[in-house]
């Protein structure tokens, strides 16, 4: 048997025209926390509501444990859900909706009496047995929904932005008490946000997707520290994009010629002449009075905005576009208004292939003659 | 004088406010409901003279008359085709509501207009038009005759069925829109939430559909079963006389059989029939803002 719990192969949907997911291949370990990030309308709701059964692929196989499951109703499936409105029974109290799928399954009373009693004190929801899902708070509703899901032992959890309605300080409490949850309880998650925070904090891996397309699955450091497209560097967390072409490479290090100067990024397999992107975080952006680097460009510093910890500061280039960059508090730094020269080690920068250009996709679309 | 001003103060904060915008209605219900309601109970408690004129001479004998075998198995009848008429409206209507319901696209539309328009049709005239379809000479008599199905014409109206056919189709409306409104309420996630917890479609069906939509099957079934009780001229038209309701009856007191009094007591007893059945709908937690009251 592979690693995998679910695997989904050259799996797509289709709705009319509207392709929503794009040959996905997406393969998940057991007893992983896996997240699936893009902003609304990426597909990535689409995936799990086809994982669930709720949704048929156009084409692709699906297969939980190694086994087909896209011919499977819903209810064969063994994963469950937690949806985003909860979707508690309104009319059943918070036992038997705990109870639900027990039952569906004709599980003795006995049993079921104990495993609800258990989970209630799971997701510390004691005594909650007969009150009714509109006599609960957004948050204990949220618990309930877990409950709900997690009775039936499913091998796999599916999870719908389940913290989208929560308050923030209450997010933040979820997002714990969910991680260690699963920890406990050794179930793989597949836990679908736009919450780039939310991502970062909970997953084992991450899969960033993108007008139906996954660009990265990684660990939420590598997603950060090495972004694998231009939309994952710039989707997650803040950082400075810099277009340009390879005019040079030595090694590693390509030598980029940009609107405003020359920099360097360090990169594999790229060519000469390649238009490439190069990422660079805030926090790896230097800037100095004067141009001691191997490389610099010249700008002036626009502001600084004091956050605490660190100063953040906007430094202008001759073509108006801005960089930002961050140094600790208390730092000396240089004036508003002087002209610094922005360099980075070679090693902190990011260096992409740039499929992004719009020429490069105007290439790519154009019909063949 | 000083109280004199105190007066036109009270007048117009108080008295001129409540005028303005509680009198219109009462005078409304005075006119139109109580007025009638008390003639019609009066006349109940009335007796007539040998030319059938109504006589004011208190009386029970109107209601005395009510508990006769004849009338008893009339109200059992009515009741009967009543019942029967509001399961089978009710399970012709339900599939139909979820259609509607369910469709997202223009189409919905389009089911919805087919329930509306005949609706604003009068019903006496669509009644009139199944007669012609069934009848020994009707549409679908000579249709059958011309493809040699058949020999000799079937007599399908005048049974009680051409009745309770005839009620449903009328009353068809009355169900679906309560039911319709219910099932669009009814949140799609609960259904997928119910599928993924391992219920199979009977299942989510009786433990979530159900339940959810009672208060609309409530109400249909109240807005079906109380008209088909006094809707004289279905069973009268269809029925030819062969199936005598409630409200057949009724109305032959008031024409030919000119016993006023006879027939407010009669509409009386379906007066309360029809509050009681609305007494219970509330009991059973019915909302009655759902039956237009």
């Amino acid at each position: 048997m592979s690693e995998y719990i679910v695997e989904l192969d050259h799996v797509n949907k289709i709705y009319g025209t509207n392709h929503v997911v794009k040959d996905m291949n997406l393969h998940v370990k057991a007893g992983e926390f896996l997240t699936l990030l893009g902003s609304s309308g990426c597909g990535k709701t689409t995936t799990l509501r086809m994982i669930a059964g709720f949704e048929i692929p156009s084409s692709g196989s699906i297969r939980v444990e190694g086994e087909s499951i896209e011919a499977k109703q819903p209810f064969e499936r063994d994963v469950n859900t937690v949806f985003q409105t909860y979707a508690l029974f309104p009319h059943k109290t918070i036992f038997d909706n705990i109870a639900y799928g027990l039952r569906m399954k004709k599980v003795p009373k006995a049993e079921i009496r104990e495993r609800v009693e258990e989970m209630l004190s799971m997701v510390q929801l004691e005594g909650f047995d007969d009150r009714f899902p509109s006599q609960l708070s957004g948050g204990q509703k949220q618990r309930v929904a877990i409950a709900r899901a997690l009775i039936n032992r499913p091998k796999v959890l599916l999870l719908d932005e389940p913290l989208g309605a929560l308050d923030l300080k209450l997010r933040k409490q979820m997002q714990l008490e969910l991680k260690r949850l699963q920890k406990k309880l050794n179930i793989t998650f597949i836990y679908v946000t736009h919450d780039q925070e939310e991502a970062l904090t909970m997953s084992d891996r991450i899969a960033v997707m993108h007008d139906g397309i996954i660009d990265q699955v990684a660990a939420p450091s590598e997603i950060y520290e090495h972004p694998a497209t231009k939309f994952v560097a710039t989707f997650i967390g803040e950082t400075n994009v810099f277009e340009g072409c390879i005019v040079e490479i030595d090694g590693r290090t390509c030598e980029v010629a940009v609107e405003n100067g020359f920099v360097q990024a360090n990169g594999d397999d790229f060519s000469n002449g390649e238009f490439v992107t190069i990422s660079v975080r805030p926090e790896k952006i230097k800037f100095y009075k004067d141009d001691i680097g191997s490389f610099g460009l010249q700008g002036i510093v626009k502001d600084y905005i004091y956050v605490g910890s660190v100063l953040k500061c906007n430094i202008v280039l001759p073509n108006g576009n801005e960089v930002r960059a961050e140094r600790l508090s208390g730092e000396e730094v240089p004036k508003v208004g002087e002209v610094v020269y922005v360099t980075w080690d070679v090693g902190d920068a990011v260096l992409l292939h740039n499929r992004d250009n719009t020429i490069y996709n105007a290439l790519n679309n154009m019909p063949i003659v | 004088m000083e109280e004199k001003s105190k007066k036109s103060m009270r007048f117009r904060s108080r008295v001129l406010p409540a005028l303005t915008t509680v009198a219109p209605v009462s005078l409304w219900m005075i006119l139109f409901v109580a007025i009638p309601m008390i003639y019609v109970i009066v006349i109940s408690f009335c007796n007539i003279d040998e030319n059938y004129n109504v006589v004011f001479q208190f009386t029970f004998k109107n209601y005395i008359r009510l508990i006769d075998p004849d009338y008893l198995k009339i109200y059992l009848q009515s009741l009967l085709i009543a019942f029967l008429s509001t399961v089978l409206a009710l399970l012709i209507a339900f599939p139909f509501a979820w259609i509607i319901a369910r469709t997202k696209s223009r189409r919905k539309n389009v089911f919805y207009m087919l329930v509306i328009i005949p609706f604003w049709t009068n019903s006496l005239i669509r009644i009139y038009g199944w007669k012609t379809f069934l009848g020994n000479s009707g549409w679908l008599n000579s249709f059958l005759l011309k493809i040699h199905l058949i020999s000799e014409p079937l007599d399908l109206l005048y049974h009680p069925a051409t009745t309770i056919l005839g009620m449903v189709y009328c009353l068809f409306p009355f169900m679906v829109l309560p039911l319709y409104s219910a099932l669009e309420k009814l949140d799609g996630s609960l259904l997928e939430a119910s599928a993924d917890l391992g219920a199979r479609k009977v299942q989510t069906f009786f433990e979530v559909i159900l339940p959810l939509t009672s208060s609309g099957i409530f109400s249909g079934c109240i807005m079906v079963f109380i008209p088909a009780l006094g809707y004289f001229y279905v069973s009268d038209i269809l029925g030819g006389g062969n199936t005598d309701m409630i409200g057949n009856l009724i109305e032959r007191q008031f024409q030919s059989g000119n016993n006023w009094p006879l027939g407010a007591a009669l509409s009386i007893i379906l007066i309360l029939v029809t509050l009681l059945l609305v007494r219970i709908y509330q009991k059973l937690g019915g909302d009655m803002e759902s039956l237009g009251v």
